[in-house]
Parts: C-alpha cells; structure tokens; sequence
C-alpha cells in the first residue's frame, strides 16, 4: 500500500535529520523523504501538521505474557498497546510460560506476531534451560529461530562457574547475553534499602545487590570477551560501575526502564501496590545519575519495562504484590518528559528509543540492522507520528495493554503527560491510528 | 506525585481508622491518651460496660496469630458493648486460596462495622482500610514490621502515667527493632509528642544506620544506650533472628544487650523498664528486672485495654 | 428580638435557697460537668455541706454519639461517695431536652442504685423531649432553638452566662 505522511516535521537521530518535509512509503519501505515524486498517488494519506515524523521506537524489554496467556489474548492486546505506543520493534524476555528454551516456541511466538502485523517481535531466548540456571539452551538453533540474544530474565544463576561457562559459550558465536544486575541472596527484599523501606516495614535490597553482581558480571567479561546487555540499571553506584566498564573498553550495554527514570521510593506512599517493581525504586540521588547517564549515553537505551499484572495480584499487600507495570503506550511520553526536563534537543532525546536500541541489538537485528530505529530512503516504513504538543491524562481503563497498573495514572499523579502518538506504521501498513486521525 | 492525604483521617482531621502513629498529629495522639484515662476509670467501677459501641459489630481479623492481642481487644469492645466476632483466618477462607480482599467483602456483607487486623504483611491494613465500605473502621493490630498503633499508645500512657511530662526524657529502645512493629510506633509516637531523646540500641543486625532518619540516635553499645535513662522498653526478640544469621545465639545476645540489674544501675534511678510482651526471660531481660521495682510491664497490660477502649469509640464516632 | 439579660450570680443566690430547702442531711450533690460542677463546688461551700461534692459526667452514655462522635477533652466522672442507698441531688446550669439528664442518670446507675435522684437546674428553658423535670429551677425563660444557652465561669470566680449560635 502507497501511504503518504504530508507536512510533519522529519527528525531521524541517526542521520541528523530535522526539517519539515513529507515522507512517501510504498511496498513496506520508505520511498522518499521529501521531494516527493508529484504523481505519487498514495491509498492512503496521514496529515501530520504540528506533528513528528520519527522512526517507530524500539523497546527493549517488553513483556507479553505469551506463551502463558493465550486465552486472555494478551499477544494481540498487548502490540496493538505497542502500536498505539508508536513502538515499532519490542524485545520480549523469555520468561514465558513455558519459558523460551525451544525453538519451537519461538517460532510459533513469531509466526502469531507476523500475522498480527502491529509491531515487530524480537525474542531473547533462555540462556539456560527452564531458566533454571544449570543446562545451556541450544543457543545456535534460537538464533535461527530469531532470537536476539539470551537472558535470565529476573532469575539470577546462583553458579558462577555456570554464568561463565554461559558467558564463553554465547561469546563463540557472538551472541549478547542480557543480564539482571542483581545478586540473588541479596535481592530478596521487596523495596530499597533506605530510610523509606525502613521506614515502611519492608524488607530491603541493598544497594550491594546491584554492584555485587555487577562487579561479578565485569569479571567474568574480563576473562570471556563475552558482550553483555545490563538490564534495568537502578542505582548511582552501579552507574559508576558502567561507567568505568565501559571506559576500559567492555563489551557491554545498558538500558533504564521508564519507572527508575521517574520515581523514588518515596513514591511508594502508602504502600502502593502500583510501585511494587522490580528493579526496586531507588533514592533521590540514584534517579538523578540514572537521568545524566541516559543523557550522557552511559546507559544506552530508555525501555519500557512492560509488564502486564493481573488485578489478583495487584490488590495485595506491598510485599506479596506481583512486581511491574504497564509501560508500552507510555514510553514515548515519558522519553520526551525526561528529555525536555535535561534540557535536550528532540533528536537526542528520541535517540535513546530509537538508534540507540537498534545499536545494542546490532548484528542480531540482520538485515534490518541498516534500517530501523531510523527513517531512510529505501529502509523499512516503521514509523511513529506523534504531537509533541499535545498532553494526555494516563487513565487506565483507556489503555489497550490488558496490564492496568501503572505508577502513573492521572489519578495519582495528578500529572498530565506529553507527547500524543497520531500513527504508526510497521512495514508500511498502519498499525494505529488514533481517533483523531 | 500528588500528596494524598493519611488515608487515617477524614476530610476534616478526624480519625477514621488507625493504620499507624505516623502522620497523626500531636493533638489527635494526646486526645486518645486523654480518653483512655477516662475509660481507665471506668474499668475500675462495678459496672464496666458503657453502650457507646452498643450494636456495633467488631470482627477481629488475625491473620497472624496472636491470642494476648486479641484478647485484650474483644475485652476492650465488649467492654464498650460491642458485638466481637474472632475470626481464625490463618485457618480458614485463605488457606483455601480466598483471596485477603475477598474475605473483607464477605464479611462486609455481614455488616461489620469495625475490623481490627493483624497480618503479616506491612501495610496490609492499608489495603483493607482502602476497599472496604466507607462506613467501616479499621484498626491496626500489627502489620509486618511496619505499624503497632495500639501498643506505641499504651506505650505512651504509661510513659505519661509515670513520667508526666514527655518534653526532657531519655528513652532507650532496646533489641530487635528492625523486625519491630512496636519499636517503629514507639518512635513516631515518641518524636511526636516532642521527646528529645531517643536511643535506638543493639547490634548493627538489628539496629540499621538509617534508623536515625526516623529521628533516633543509634547506640551498638547497651551501656552508652541506657546510660542516664528515664525509660527502657525492651523488645522481645525472635527465634527466627539466629537462623536468619543475624545473631549467632540468644546466649551472646543476652550477654550484651539484656537488660540485667547491673545495666540497669547505668540508668536514672527513678527508671521504668517496659516490655511490649511476652517476655523471653534471660533472653532481653532478667527475670529480677522484669519482676523488679523498676518494671512497669504489668500497668502496660492494663493501660492497654483502656487505650483500645479509647481508639475504638474515638474512631467509631467519626464519619469518613 | 430583644436580647435577654440573665444575671447569673442573682439566680445563683435563688438556687442556693431553693436547694437549701430541698435538700436533707444525708443528701449529696453531684454537679454535671461543666456548668453543673462549678454550682455544685459553690453549693457545697456555700450550704456548709459536709464531705465532697462529686461531678459526674454524660459522654460515655451520650444518645448523640453516632452523629458527634466522642466529646474531646472529657472530664471524668468522680463520685468520692457510695451510691448505694444514697439521696442524690443532681445539679446543672441549664435544663433543655432532658438527654444530659438522662445520660448522667445512666452514668449514675453504673456505680450503684440510690434511693432517689432529684434534680436542680439555675435555668430551665422548656423543649423537653423525654420525660424529665427539675426540683426545683432558679429562672424560666424561652429562648429560640439555635441558641445555646450555658454558664461561664470568670478567673474571680463569678458566674455569667453566654448565649451562641449553636452550629
């Protein structure tokens, strides 16, 4: 189908670009951007005055509950979520039910999620069997399959020795392992360690979780060569970790979920169950490094975190709540929110959603490696129109994702956000459509 | 974030339930003191029932159990002619899977007007005080580590009964406090009513640094700690803290941190020693001290019930 | 309307007559907080009665309390006598509907039967709603249903009455 996006304002973080001009797509690729050929008839035409034309985001670590929740139809709710999101491409972790071990499983996972045609899906296969921590997965054959590299999810390996023989194995043929920072004996609590939990009553994760497992992590790519995606930093410390890491030259990467970005524990409030999340949230000074290290691209990428929760398991008390919230129709909200706080330029800000992620995914991404998470003539049409301009009031009931919990309801915060999407385009068909449109 | 106001108090300042003793003011805290002395006086005549909860219904819901809390609590409403129902939750709808919000709802349906909980879980009172119907009252029996409302009261009477003026007092809280619900509304309660110094001690298992943004000074040496104090409340200390790793046994503990006469010379003269109960002789305390001239713990039980009387009628009588 | 005057201390000297002549030896005075124990203290004085006076209190057996709540700042009942088989004379400022009465007989009745209770008011307004009179009432008047009618007690120790709108 021939779509014509007319009158918006084009800004690509890759290339630099950032001028008005219209952006013709046909047969699932961007054909011009800007001296649109005069006959060019389209099916379908997209008014984006006071609107970006940018290329649909890239989130890293969305959750959809698939394979495990077929019956409640959560992979078609959750991308049509993605999609009226602008999000183009998610990264799921492989903490399914079953989890994602079998290239069966994958395959079926991204068959369903072709047909649907509203977001790319880029699965992370099981580093281990069952996630157990003990038997390696068929790495190669995942791969095959389409995965994008291999994860624990939130499980930590008790067995170093394992993790390393992980770690070797991944790096023969080059794939990323994605890591949870957070050592498992001394992540047990169910808040942060601080004043607030101590405070509350609530058992703590220190912050010696997260560097602990970091320093641990650096170790073993010392000694392997491996390339390691840290998921979900949390705390200023381990910030510095990176930091340092990166600078002496390991392979490593890193994302910040939208909910450490934002929030501190002195959000919890009263017990809400809303911000019982996983990372936990952190003090005042941890946000702020995390912010400046999105910022400065010491942490690479900005995600969503998604993660449905069924209400059962909300309505609970603080420390029994299952952790998570909705994220997928938020993240580009709270990118630009977070990005016009630091004072950035459009471009800088849309990076860390777009090429960033793209740059971490890097080979596993194929052929689409060239072209997403940017806008270029003769790449693939995944794009995400949106006003900057416009505000929303966050109200659950509204949103498309099956998960209805999320720390930022305008009934809590009392906080309208920014940044409406109007479109979005994966391959070239529209995926969403807001009302308005 | 918007700032939500303490789901404790009602549009107009007035107590509707008690979750925990943080973020009442100084005023709503000395009126229930006041009214448990008046209720005090009315355990002490023949007649020991008046009818202001005539009619009510108070359900005690343990979900941890405890039968000396919850006893003083049925004897506290029936004493206002409340109707007490004890419900035996640990063994009965959520062991079967019913979830917590679930059995308030039914039990709701059974017009309850009154909800006293205790649970395991910090805040769980919070969430039962947020879906029940706008007419009924929770109060906090103890949750988690977190809130003990009840007992920081009757703490404080019996620190007024003795003491009289809260304004130039050392008290020293001494043991397990960073499992301790009392501890935690001993200290909201203390700092409130304008005590100016408070001593958190024990060993830095127990006793984390970042206690004193809760207003205390951390001691990890007894004597240093209860040296020149007016009140010692002793915290019971649990089983589960050696095979948690946090103490290698209740032996060594009790060499450094049990109150023994000895220690108790470090003190002021005029000192009260007080216990939240049930004491773990030789343990936290001597059997001489708990049995001494200086323990008030016997009063404390007896307070109790007043203090109960008191925050039941008071909450009772507001609207949410 | 024209506002009404009520010397307090001039109805006082009535209701220590009028009290003298009802009361017998073994009678004991039990003023209602607040306005009613000020006059009963005065009243023990003045009359040379022997022993204490006692004060008695209506909260804990109020009839409004599902409406008001709890009465902050209660003073307590203290009755320094046995009730059993005594004569009682209640004393209080003001006699309205009746429900103080009530209550305080309620109150009364927790600690013990006496053989009777009469009751002595400085002001008796009318708008009784239960069954309830006064021995004996210094002054009579009407007053319309929003006013609230009570008596303050000076720092010299004087009696005078204020009128407020009752919110």
């Amino acid at each position: 189908m021939k779509v014509l996006i007319k009158n918006g304002r084009v800004v690509d973080p890759a290339s630099g670009r950032d001028e008005h001009a219209d952006l013709a797509v046909a047969a699932g690729r961007i054909v011009a951007i800007g001296r649109v050929p005069a006959d060019f008839e389209s099916a379908r035409l997209i008014d984006a005055s006071g609107c970006i034309v940018a290329p649909g985001l890239v989130d890293l670590a969305a959750r959809l509950r698939e394979p495990g929740h077929e019956h409640e139809g959560m992979l078609e709710s959750e991308l049509n979520a993605a999609a009226a999101g602008g999000v183009t491409s998610l990264v799921c972790p492989p903490d399914t039910d079953p989890a994602l071990d079998e290239p069966g499983l994958v395959d079926m996972l991204k068959f369903r999620a072709r047909k649907l045609s509203l977001c790319r899906l880029f699965p992370l296969g099981a580093l281990t069997r069952g996630l157990q921590g003990e038997v390696l997965t068929e790495m190669a054959e995942l791969t095959e399959s389409g995965c994008v590299g291999f994860s624990q999810a939130e499980v930590p390996i008790a067995d170093t020795l394992v993790m390393m023989r992980a770690l070797q194995y991944a790096a023969t043929y080059g794939y990323t392992v994605w890591l949870r920072p957070q050592d498992g004996c001394l992540g047990k609590g169910v808040a942060a360690s601080g004043a607030v939990a101590t405070r509350l009553g609530l058992s703590g994760v220190p912050v010696a979780a997260e560097t602990i497992a970091l320093h641990t992590i650096f170790e073993l790519l010392r000694a392997t060569g491996a390339r390691v995606h840290l998921c979900r930093l949390s705390s200023a410390a381990g910030v510095a970790l990176l930091r340092a890491a990166k600078a002496e030259g390991l392979k490593v990467t890193a994302d910040v979920s939208i909910n450490s970005l934002h929030l501190t524990d002195v959000d919890i409030g009263f017990f809400n169950s809303a911000m019982r999340l996983s990372p936990p949230l952190r003090q005042g000074q941890d946000r702020d490094a995390l912010r400046a290290a999105l910022a400065d691209g010491t942490i690479d990428a900005l995600v969503s975190d998604h993660t449905p929760v069924d209400a059962d398991a909300k309505t609970l008390p603080f420390g029994e709540a299952e952790p998570g919230a909705t994220g997928l129709e938020l993240l580009l909200s709270l990118a630009l929110k977070w990005g016009g706080d630091a004072g950035l330029d459009l471009p800088s800000t849309l990076a860390r959603v777009t090429s960033a992620p793209v740059q971490v995914l890097g080979e596993a991404l194929g052929s689409l490696a060239s072209s997403a998470g940017r806008l270029v003539e003769g790449g693939v049409a995944d794009v995400c129109v949106f006003d900057p301009s416009a505000t929303w009031a966050v109200n659950p009931a509204g949103l498309k994702s099956q998960g209805k919990h999320t720390p930022f309801d305008f009934a809590s915060t009392g906080t309208a956000l920014p940044g409406r999407v109007r479109a979005t385009l994966v391959a070239g068909t529209v995926a969403y459509l807001s009302p308005a449109q | 974030m918007l700032s939500r106001r303490n789901p404790q108090l009602n549009a107009h300042g007035e107590l509707i339930h008690l979750l925990s003793i943080e973020g009442l003011p100084k005023a709503v805290l000395t009126h229930i003191l006041d009214t448990a002395g008046t209720f005090l006086s009315v355990n002490d005549r023949e007649v020991k029932k008046v009818p202001l909860l005539r009619g009510k219904s108070v359900f005690n819901l343990f979900f941890e159990n405890s039968t000396r809390t919850r006893t003083t609590f049925e004897i506290a409403a029936k004493r206002l002619s409340a109707d007490v129902i004890n419900l035996d939750i640990a063994r009965s709808s959520t062991a079967k899977g019913e979830s917590l919000l679930d059995t308030i709802s039914n039990l709701s349906a059974m017009h309850a007007d009154m909800f006293v909980v205790r649970h395991s879980e910090s805040g769980a009172p919070y969430l039962i005080a947020q879906h029940c119907a706008p007419h009924v009252h929770v109060v906090n029996a103890g949750d988690g580590r977190h809130a003990h409302p009840t007992q920081g009261l009757l703490d404080m009477y019996t620190i007024r009964h003795f003491k009289k003026d809260f304004s130039n007092l050392t008290v020293a809280i001494v043991g397990d406090i960073v499992h301790s619900r009392v501890a935690r509304s001993d200290i909201h309660a203390l700092t409130t009513l304008g005590v100016p110094e408070i001593r958190a001690v024990g060993p830095k298992t127990l006793v984390p640094g970042d206690l004193t943004q809760m207003g205390v000074r951390v001691c990890h040496d007894m004597a240093e700690g209860i040296r020149d104090a007016d009140v010692i409340i002793m915290l019971r200390l649990q089983n589960e803290r050696m095979s948690g790793a946090m103490l290698p046994s209740a032996g060594e503990f009790f060499k450094n941190y049990g109150l023994t006469d000895g220690k108790l010379a470090l003190a002021k003269p005029d000192a009260i020693v007080m216990h939240p109960g049930p004491i773990n002789r030789g343990v936290e305390i001597d059997s001489s001290v708990a049995d001494g001239s200086h323990s008030v713990i016997l009063p404390q039980v007896t307070f109790g019930i007043a203090v109960r009387m008191a925050v039941m009628s008071i909450i009772a009588g507001n609207e949410a | 309307m024209t506002t009404l005057l009520l010397d307090a201390e001039a109805l006082y000297a009535e209701l220590r007559d009028g009290v003298r002549g009802l009361i017998k030896p073994d009678t004991s005075l039990v003023g209602i907080w607040s306005g009613g124990a000020w006059l009963a203290e005065r009243l023990q004085a003045d009359l040379g009665l022997l022993g204490s006076h006692g004060v008695i209190s209506s909260t804990l057996h109020r009839d409004d309390f599902g409406e008001r709540g709890l009465a902050s700042g209660t003073d307590p009942t203290h009755l320094p006598f046995a009730i059993d088989g005594r004569h009682i004379l209640l004393v209080d400022d003001v006699l309205y509907t009746g429900r103080t009465i009530r209550a305080v007989i309620n109150e009364m009745f927790d600690f013990g039967r006496p053989a009777s209770v009469q009751l002595a008011v400085l002001v008796d307004r009318g708008g009784r709603e239960l069954p309830i009179q006064a021995a004996f009432a210094a002054a009579r008047v009407v007053l319309p249903v929003a006013q609230r009618l009570s008596l303050a007690r000076q720092d010299d120790g004087r009696f005078t009455f204020s009128v407020e709108d009752d919110r």
